[in-house]
């Protein structure tokens, strides 16, 4: 039989953390971080540090270490950079679509190349007029004269959309919505780059134009009319790289204003003398800890295969992003005027953790999810389940 | 159906959704309460509970929509796979 393995079957949950941290966590510091500013500056990462990721064995981490060590993972590199973080959110989403139900010919020529970073990928959701709610995609993919599919539709903010060499697309069929495998040198996809990002500025986004695209009958994932179930599990795999990268952050947060509290003096007294920035060291130190502690659960839940993973991904999600808003705010106010300069990295943090509070479904996305759960498992919310009820609309998928 | 395959599904909706009168003909989605994120978990169950992958073929919304539905997925999934578990 085939085992289940709707997440990586690799356990690694009962690793000592520190063991899983401690690669990244080297290479984070001597290789990342020190660029990562520039990187922001210049609103890119180079072509060669994505190669160094991918010596590191980075970009194949959702199918290949196990889901504790790729949440550790994530939240090194967004420790140091969450640009290069989010390239390898998106591009994990997409190797996990392409795992958990692409189509033997899309597996056999995208899954070793997309394990080991030699080819990229990205997911193509957001509209300018949908937003990321996937019950109004207007994309369209309609059946080809001689098999396959036409492909319509103007897709927004696709992080890594510059780079990416595989995409993962939600468009409408007769059947719903349906998710795609679009190669980026597919004739009639044109992608342009977004700059003057508040945060991730280095993340490659662009917007993507498909125009009358050719694709093979291979390139469904799934079946037809599944996107919502799909577009469900890779965000969800998303959202848990996000809330790990967002407690990377709060760790940065909390190192460098500890690091300033204990070196700035002011009126001859160092700052971290003073119990209102210690108020604020502490926020930070606990909220790391009750953050880092919800992705931990998640992760050990998806490891197990447990249907709880859900709901726990967006609790971790939730906490960890306004954590990380706050967090930089706070180390922001600790660091006075050079905090709100390129001259420190917390300014970076700053904008990127806001971006942290949108992405993979924004902070009151979660909080209307979370509730949703929390009602419906005390019994509230509960129609008679009779057959022949009254349809109901779909929800959001973010 | 095989009644228990039956009884853990409807057992995992009601964990889920306490109170809920649940027939095992009844269109789940059409009751107000399922999201994408509880198609999700739906499929997450179903493959740990009875320790299997739907395969793409079957990973149709029909599948998921009845007890009764996703009791004949999980017989046809296994029957599948053991139909392909010849000798090596």
């Amino acid at each position: 039989m085939t085992p289940a393995a709707t997440f990586s079957a690799t356990p690694s949950s009962d690793v000592d953390e520190a063991a899983l941290r401690a690669g990244p966590r080297a290479f984070v510091d001597a290789e990342l971080a020190p660029r990562a500013d520039a990187f922001d500056e210049a609103a890119e990462i180079p072509e060669w540090f994505l190669t160094s990721l991918a010596e590191q064995g980075m970009w194949g981490a959702v199918r290949t270490g196990g889901m504790v060590a790729f949440g550790v993972l994530h939240e090194e590199v967004g420790r140091g950079c969450s640009s290069a973080r989010s390239l390898l959110t998106v591009h994990s989403m997409a190797l996990y679509a392409l795992d958990r139900w692409g189509s033997a010919a899309m597996r056999e020529r995208w899954l070793d190349p997309m394990t080991e970073g030699g080819r990229l990928g990205a997911f193509c959701l957001t509209e300018p007029g949908a937003g990321s709610d996937i019950t109004a995609v207007a994309a369209t993919a309609r059946p080809a004269p001689g098999g396959g599919w036409l492909l319509d539709g103007h897709k927004k903010w696709v992080t890594g959309g510059e780079r990416a060499d595989l995409l993962l697309v939600f468009a409408r069929t007769e059947r719903g919505v349906s998710a795609f495998l679009v190669p980026a040198d597919t004739p009639g996809l044109t992608r342009t780059p977004v700059r003057g990002l508040l945060g991730t500025r280095a993340a490659l986004t662009a917007e993507i134009r498909f125009d009358g695209c050719r694709l093979p009958a291979e390139a469904l994932l799934g079946a037809e009319g599944m996107g919502t179930a799909i577009a469900a599990g890779v965000l969800d795999i998303g959202r848990y790289s996000v809330a790990s990268g967002s407690v990377g952050i709060v760790q940065a947060c909390l190192d460098a204003s500890v690091h300033h509290a204990t070196t700035r003096r002011q009126g001859g007294v160092l700052i971290g003398r003073h119990q209102l920035i210690q108020k604020m060291i502490t926020e930070m130190a606990v909220n790391l800890r009750a953050a880092r502690a919800l992705c931990l659960r998640a992760g050990r839940l998806k490891e197990a295969g447990d249907p709880a993973t859900i709901v726990e991904t967006c609790a971790a999600k939730y906490l960890a992003s306004v954590s990380a808003m706050r967090a930089a705010t706070d180390a922001v106010q600790i660091h006075g005027a050079s905090g709100c300069s390129a001259e420190r990295s917390v300014a970076r943090y700053f904008r990127d953790a806001k971006i942290m509070e949108i992405i993979e479904g924004s902070s009151q996305i979660q909080e209307v999810l979370i509730a949703q759960h929390a009602l419906t498992a005390a019994g509230g919310a509960r129609p008679a389940a009779r057959a022949g009820a009254p349809a109901a609309p779909e929800g959001s998928t973010a | 159906m095989s009644e228990q395959t039956g009884t853990r599904i409807r057992d995992f909706i009601l964990t889920r959704f306490p109170g809920v009168e649940l027939d095992d003909r009844v269109d789940i989605f059409t009751l107000g309460f399922v999201n994408s994120l509880f198609a999700m978990e739906l499929v997450m169950f179903l493959e740990k509970e009875f320790d299997l992958r739907i395969p793409n073929e079957e990973m149709s919304l029909d599948n998921f929509r009845t007890v009764e539905g996703m009791s004949a997925l999980v017989a046809r999934v296994r029957a599948g796979a053991s139909a392909g578990a010849g000798p090596a």
